[in-house]
Formats: structure tokens, C-alpha cells, sequence
């Protein structure tokens, strides 16, 4: 009575897997480190649509390197003629910046016109990027103290280690991809947080369940039982949640991609995870009905 | 669980119905429609302007000390403390006395209001002072700085939001954010390059004479005269000053065919303006505007009305611009512009229609997918899930709340988690129809057991919308709210909605065959 499929049988292959996967990552971010956009970075960018069908990403570039700025990226942006300008601030205290920066341009480009564009200086960008990384590590500690108060350390632990898994291979990917990481990117971490957490949750409520009703199961084997007597909820909302994301992928324009992008990563990872990381932990500690009844006393 | 009594049906559909009737009046344009409440949409989706400005505090808290120096001095003097070697340092003032005078100075310094004000509300006192070396040490405390922070930034708040009105743009927000920062909102405006230029602007105006020697008692600077571009020496006395205008407009100087500021001085500023004109008839007159001279005319007559005009080679343009500087008043210490996001109105518009196109399509799919899976019982929970939806909108209506394009993503991927707990329980209700003969009984278990995972997956998934709300900033704090909100009518939508029809269901099926797919 261990249910259909054995999961537990490739524990140790998943983790071997994982743990490559999560060191791959952890030395993308230290060498390759990531791709912060203006909001983390501080600098400006535009969001420039050209009418003007001749115009090839060169000719755009060519104009803004006309202008000396520093650090400069012309990128396509989604649709046709769309595109967006990337580069360091110089003068941060001229209000006139940008409507310089226009009539400069004048000269080299025509039928432009500016639909975004965002400045961020750099003690605000500083802080940005404090405020995500403090609101992240809340997150895992909030999530670590909700779990130890619910349940025991023990699954305190493995879902803690599950979303670390989940949070590091996600940017580890954005690292390797050079994607940016913006201040949606970082409520797409959160989200992937809470997510990640929901879906170990489910299989750990289970878990205890199990624990107190089977006495003689190994915690190697409840563990397995436990993951297929829920293993289709996990499968149907991981797919409705799929369903969603993809449709904001595919449908919800350019500004949401780089989001999207990062929470189907999560919620593949986290059904991944919840599986195949939450669970091996428990069993490393050896969690029986003594860890409940300890508990309980 | 599958117990609902008649009031409690009742109470829901109202509860529900209420939501809804909120909820729709997004969807009318009708000037009848007695309510008027519709969800906010954010910048990035109606289009407009954030900016987030800055106030300099140095220069404000160097004056603070330079006149705390002097007050100190003469306190001294009068109470006969022999205080000398004054100096300013670097955010401190400095001064020594005799060895024996230190412990007086030291005991004034903690008991006398009028030398060190203490505030009770911080229970801290304004000034630190200590002694290092033999020299005291005059320092601002944190609270001290606050307290300057608090005026300044009470006062640059009105006078950004002075500018701001009267450019004129639609439906303006002006708040305070943190110590010394102040966030504009201006929906709809997809150039700030004007309000950039007005609100980057001190616009501390001064009327000072040209002066030839350098060594009059208050002083004199060099300043470049804007209109010639040679530089004028002039003198640190100040006539009258930008705080003595009642009002400035922009002219058309018929004479001279130019665009002129034309000013109207209040009473005491036409007094000494009147005074100063008749003392220095054939002395230069500048015309000084944050350290630059706009221009420098030279006195012909007496002026007494109280009124009179400033030329310098305006547009109109900048003109009107002056002017309207000049009306709403200096603002008391420099503004940085440090965070600028402007979007456009055609790409909000863009962002609208893209995000309820994915929302359709998410929602579409979803649905398919439920009813594929669970046959009636998808059905009903795909009814919840879009009395959930109205629900969200609902809610966000009578909050008044902001609606971002982060935060359609976030309804999107409520309508792809809402489901979860619908299928969490489903899924239970199988494993017991498995073991129960009989159906009301496995339903409700499958109700009852399936609970605590169900609260404990979407309390984790609340705290960190939560954390996310505190520590997001912008758009992003739309998604917050969206999935905040989403979860609780989720919660609602399954546990009352759903669950109710499936209760009504299972107890007229009570002997018939009922499954789940």
C-alpha cells in the first residue's frame, strides 16, 4: 500500500538532478550574475514605437549611439516597430532631459514616438532593490514560522528547502538567459513563494494524515502514498494555473512576458519541487508518529 | 457540511447579488446610474505620469545652523558667558569658552527651552551638544532633523501642488512619501517635460542692487546676467523678495513689441520697493531668479503703485511659465526628480486590451478544462468561479481600488488558482465515495477533511501577497491587491457558492447514482 506510481524510487535521482540544477545556478548568479533592468539598476528606458517600416533595429541604435550614452541596449519589443532603448543617465538633475534628448533625436530619426519611458535614479533603484530582496526573505521566513507553527520543523524544513530550490533555478534560468529582472520579476518570486508552499502543503497535510493513521508505513513509503492520493489535484491545478499563465504569456502583451515567463518556470518547478524535494527531507529526518506525538505532549 | 439553513441561503445570494450590482457599474456609462463608484485604473494603463521628488535638506539645515550659530553667540554674550571661535562644520556648529564656564554652558544647553527646544512628542531634545577636546560640539539630533525635514516638506507639498493645479492637469494626486519625498500622479499627461521643468525649479526671486564696491557691509556676489551673459556684481541686501508678490502675469509690452512678466507687490513690498526706487534713481536693478539675473534695468522713476513688469527676453512661453512660478511662491528648498515613469495613453490602452484578452482566454480555458475534468461538478464550480470574478471586481469597486496591469495578471492567475480548492475537495470526495456507501455522508467528509489543506495552501499564498503589498511599490502593488482579494472571495465563491450547489444537488440525488467523473 504504497500507491500507483513510485515516486519514492527516484528520490534519489531527483535530487541529484536538483542539487546539480541548484549549483548550475548558484554559480550563474555569482559569475554571470543577473540582468537588472532600470528599476534595480537605475538608468532610463524608452519605449519607442517607429511608424516607419524602414527602420531595422540598427538604424535605431544608430541614432541613440549618435546621442553618447553610456551603457546603451536597443532591443526589439514585441510587435513590429516597437522597441526599447536602455541606457545610463549622465545628468539626473536636468528636467529638460528628455525633451533634449527628442529634439536631438529629431535629426536622425523620423515618425518616432516615445509610448513608455521610465528614469529611475540611482538611490531609488538602491532601494528598489533592497525592498525586493527584504520582501523575499520575509516571504521564506514567514513561510518557514506558518509551517513550524502548523506542523513540525521537520516539514518546516523541507518546504523551506523546496522553495529555495524553486526561487534559486528560477533566476538561475533568468541568469543564464540574460532575461531582466525588473520589479514584477520579484512578484513573480513571491508568487512562486506562495505557490510553492501551497502545492508542499497539500501533500504535507497528507503526510501528517497518513502518519497518524498508519502506524506501521515507513515514512519512505507514506511519503509515496501521500504524494498519489493527492497527485491528481496537484497535476489539475498545476494545469489550470498553467492554462492562466500561458494565456498572459502568449496574450498579455510584452510588459507581462518577462513575469509570465518566470511563474510558469515556478509552478513547474514548484510541483516539481513539492514532490520531489519537501518529501526526501522528511524522510531524511525520519518522521514518524512519534514526531506528532512528540509534539502533542 | 451540506446543511444550509433558508436565512443563510438567503444572506448569501444577497451578499452575493450586492457584490455584483458593484461590480456592474464598471460595465455602465450611464450618467443615471445612481452610482458612480468604478475601479481606478492605474498609470500604466490609462496613461500618465509618476514622478517622485526629492527635497534637498542641506542647504535648509546649514541656514538652520548658520542662524542657530548667531542665536547662540548672542545668548551667550547676553547672559555674560564669555563664548568664542565660532565656527561652522560640517552639519555642526562649533564654538569654545572659558574651562570653568563648560559645566554652565553644558547645564543651559539641557535646561533652557529657548537655547535647546525640547520636544515632547519625540521626547528628545532639538540640539545635541557635546564637548570634545574643550570644544563644544552642536549637533542636530534625529528628531531635530525630522522636525526640518516635517516643515519643508509640509511646505514643498503645497507648493508643488500650487504648480500642478494651475498647469491644469486632470484630476492631479500629491502625497507624501516617506521623510522627504513627495509622488505626483498625473493621469492622462504623456508629457511632463512642462511640469518637470516648472517643479525642478526653486523660483526664489529677489530684487538687489547692482552695487560697484565689494565691500559693503552685507556683502556682495558676482552673477551672471542671463539676458547679456557678462557678469554683475551685486549686492546681498535684498530689496523685495518673491514672498512680497500678490500676483504675476505674462504681457504683451506694446511699446517694446515683447513678452513682459507684469507683477502687483503687496503693501509692505510696495513701500520699500517705492523707497528703493527713489534712492536709487539711475542705479541698476537686478532682477535675480534662483542665482541668475533675468535682467538688470536701470531706475528712471520712482515706482510707488506697487506694481511693475519684468522684461527679459521671454517667449511667451517661458513668460507665462514665470509667472506662474512667481504666483505659486519659492519652494523653501530644492526639488531632485529622482524616479520618472511616463506611459503613453495608446500603450495603456494597448495593456487594457491585451490583459482582458489573456483574461478571456485564461478564463475560457479553464473553464473547458473543469468541465472536462468533472462534468456537472466542473460546471458548477466554473459558475463559482465567475460569481468569484464579479466578486473581485465587486470589491475592488467599493475600495475604489487600483486597478494595474500587474493587477489583471494577478485576477488571471486567480482564476487559475480559485479552481485549486474546488479541486482539492473533489478529489477528496472521490477518495470517499470510494469507501462510504453513503453519498451525503462521503460529500460532507470530503468537505470536512479536505479543509485544513485548503486554509493552510491559501493562508501561504496571503502572506505573501501581503509582504508583497508592504514591500511592493507601484503597478506591482495592484497584483498584491487583485490576488489578496482573489483569495478571499475564492474562499467565499467555493465555500459558499459552490458547495451550496453541490449540497442542493446531492441531497435531491440523495438515491440516485452521483459521481465525479
Amino acid at each position: 500500500m504504497t500507491g500507483k506510481y513510485l515516486f519514492n524510487k527516484y528520490y534519489n535521482l531527483s535530487n541529484i538532478i536538483s542539487l546539480i540544477l541548484f549549483i548550475m545556478s548558484i554559480f550563474f548568479l555569482t559569475f554571470r550574475g543577473l540582468n537588472y533592468g532600470v528599476d534595480f539598476k537605475g538608468g532610463t528606458l524608452i519605449e519607442l514605437r517607429s511608424d516607419n517600416t524602414n527602420y531595422k533595429t540598427e538604424d535605431i541604435r544608430g541614432a541613440f549611439n549618435k546621442l553618447n550614452l553610456d551603457d546603451l541596449s536597443v532591443k526589439k519589443f514585441g510587435a513590429e516597430g516597437d522597441y526599447v532603448i536602455k541606457f545610463k543617465r549622465s545628468d539626473l538633475n536636468d528636467p529638460d532631459f528628455i525633451k533634449n534628448l527628442k529634439n536631438d533625436l529629431d535629426n536622425y530619426l523620423e515618425d518616432y514616438s516615445f509610448r513608455r519611458v521610465e528614469n529611475v535614479g540611482p538611490k531609488v533603484s538602491a532601494e528598489l532593490l533592497q525592498d525586493g530582496v527584504t520582501a523575499i526573505a520575509i516571504a521564506l521566513a514567514a513561510m518557514l514560522i506558518y509551517i513550524w507553527f502548523r506542523f513540525e520543523w521537520q516539514f518546516s524544513i523541507g518546504a523551506i528547502v523546496a522553495i529555495f530550490h524553486d526561487v534559486i533555478i528560477t533566476l538561475g534560468i533568468f541568469s543564464l538567459l540574460s532575461l531582466e529582472i525588473n520589479l514584477s520579476i520579484v512578484a513573480a518570486v513571491l508568487t512562486i513563494v506562495g505557490y510553492s508552499m501551497n502545492d508542499t502543503v497539500v501533500i504535507f497535510d497528507r503526510v501528517r494524515e497518513n502518519l497518524k493513521k498508519y502506524a506501521d508505513i515507513k515514512i519512505f513509503d507514506l511519503t509515496n502514498l501521500s504524494i498519489n492520493e493527492t497527485l491528481s489535484r496537484t497535476l489539475i491545478t498545476s494545469v489550470t494555473t498553467l492554462l492562466a499563465l500561458l494565456s498572459i504569456f502568449f496574450f498579455g502583451g510584452e510588459i507581462l512576458k518577462g513575469f509570465s515567463f518566470a511563474m510558469i518556470l515556478g509552478v513547474i518547478l514548484g510541483t516539481y519541487s513539492s514532490i520531489f524535494i519537501a518529501n526526501p527531507v522528511l524522510v531524511y529526518f525520519k518522521v514518524s508518529q512519534k514526531t506528532l506525538i512528540k509534539e502533542e505532549d | 457540511m451540506l446543511y444550509f439553513s433558508r436565512l443563510k441561503i438567503i444572506s448569501i445570494i444577497v451578499f452575493c447579488l450586492s457584490l455584483i450590482f458593484f461590480s456592474i457599474s464598471n460595465f455602465i456609462n450611464n450618467e443615471d446610474f445612481f452610482l458612480k463608484k468604478k475601479v481606478n485604473l492605474g498609470l500604466d494603463l490609462q496613461g500618465g505620469s509618476y514622478l517622485l521628488l526629492e527635497v534637498d535638506k542641506n542647504p535648509v539645515i546649514n541656514q538652520t545652523l548658520q542662524s542657530k550659530l548667531t542665536q547662540v553667540r548672542n545668548y551667550f554674550k547676553k547672559k555674560e558667558i564669555k563664548t568664542f571661535d565660532y565656527k561652522l562644520g560640517k552639519q555642526k556648529v562649533l564654538f569654545k569658552s572659558d574651562t570653568n564656564d563648560q559645566e554652565k554652558i553644558l547645564e543651559l544647553f539641557k535646561n533652557d527651552n529657548e537655547l535647546n527646544p525640547y520636544f515632547d512628542v519625540y521626547k528628545s531634545y532639538q540640539y545635541n551638544v557635546e564637548l570634545i577636546d574643550n570644544i563644544f560640539e552642536l549637533t542636530l539630533t534625529k528628531y531635530g532633523i525630522i522636525e526640518i525635514e516635517q516643515s519643508l516638506l509640509d511646505q514643498a507639498i503645497e507648493i508643488v501642488r500650487k504648480r500642478v493645479d494651475e498647469v491644469g492637469t486632470n484630476e492631479p494626486s500629491i502625497t507624501k512619501s516617506g521623510s522627504n519625498r513627495i509622488a505626483v500622479e498625473l493621469p492622462g499627461l504623456d508629457n511632463p517635460d512642462r511640469i518637470k521643468s516648472l517643479l525642478g525649479r526653486t523660483a526664489n526671486l529677489t530684487f538687489r542692487f547692482v552695487t560697484q564696491n565689494t565691500d559693503a557691509s552685507f556683502g556682495s556676489e558676482k552673477l551672471k546676467d542671463l539676458d547679456t551673459g557678462e557678469e554683475l556684481n551685486v549686492s546681498k541686501r535684498i530689496i523685495i523678495s518673491g514672498d512680497n508678490l500678490i500676483d504675476a502675469k505674462p504681457q504683451m509690452d506694446n511699446i517694446n513689441n515683447e513678452t513682459v512678466v507684469s507683477f502687483t507687490l503687496d503693501r509692505l513690498g510696495a513701500r520699500k520697493f517705492g523707497r528703493a526706487t527713489k534712492n536709487g534713481i539711475g542705479k541698476q536693478l537686478a532682477i535675480v531668479l534662483d542665482n541668475q539675473i533675468i535682467s538688470a534695468p536701470v531706475i528712471r522713476d520712482v515706482i510707488a503703485s506697487g506694481s511693475g513688469q519684468i522684461s527679459g527676453g521671454f517667449t511667451f512661453q517661458s513668460a507665462t511659465d514665470l509667472a506662474l512660478l512667481l504666483r505659486s511662491g519659492a519652494l523653501p528648498a530644492p526639488l531632485d526628480i529622482i524616479e520618472e515613469r511616463t506611459v503613453g495613453p495608446d500603450l495603456g490602452e494597448d495593456s487594457i486590451k491585451a490583459g482582458v484578452l489573456s483574461l478571456i482566454i485564461g478564463f475560457i480555458l479553464v473553464i473547458l478544462y473543469m468541465i472536462y475534468k468533472y462534468r456537472l461538478f466542473g460546471l458548477i464550480s466554473n459558475f463559482a468561479l465567475i460569481i468569484n470574478l464579479f466578486m473581485l471586481l465587486g470589491f475592488l469597486t467599493i475600495f475604489e481600488a487600483t486597478l494595474t496591469l500587474p493587477g489583471i495578471a494577478g485576477i488571471i492567475l486567480t482564476v487559475g488558482m480559485a479552481v485549486d480548492a474546488n479541486v482539492l475537495i473533489f478529489e477528496r470526495i472521490k477518495e470517499e465515495l470510494k469507501k462510504e456507501k453513503n453519498k451525503v455522508i462521503a460529500f460532507d467528509n470530503g468537505y470536512t477533511l479536505s479543509r485544513t489543506a485548503i486554509l493552510d495552501a491559501n493562508i501561504t499564498t496571503i502572506i505573501a501577497a501581503l509582504i508583497l503589498f508592504v514591500f511592493g511599490s507601484g503597478p506591482v502593488k495592484g497584483f498584491s491587491v487583485t490576488l489578496s482579494i482573489g483569495i478571499l472571495t475564492t474562499l467565499f465563491s467555493v465555500y459558499y457558492i459552490a458547495r451550496l450547489l453541490t449540497s442542493l444537488y446531492v441531497i435531491k440525488n440523495k438515491n440516485n447514482e452521483v459521481t465525479i467523473k
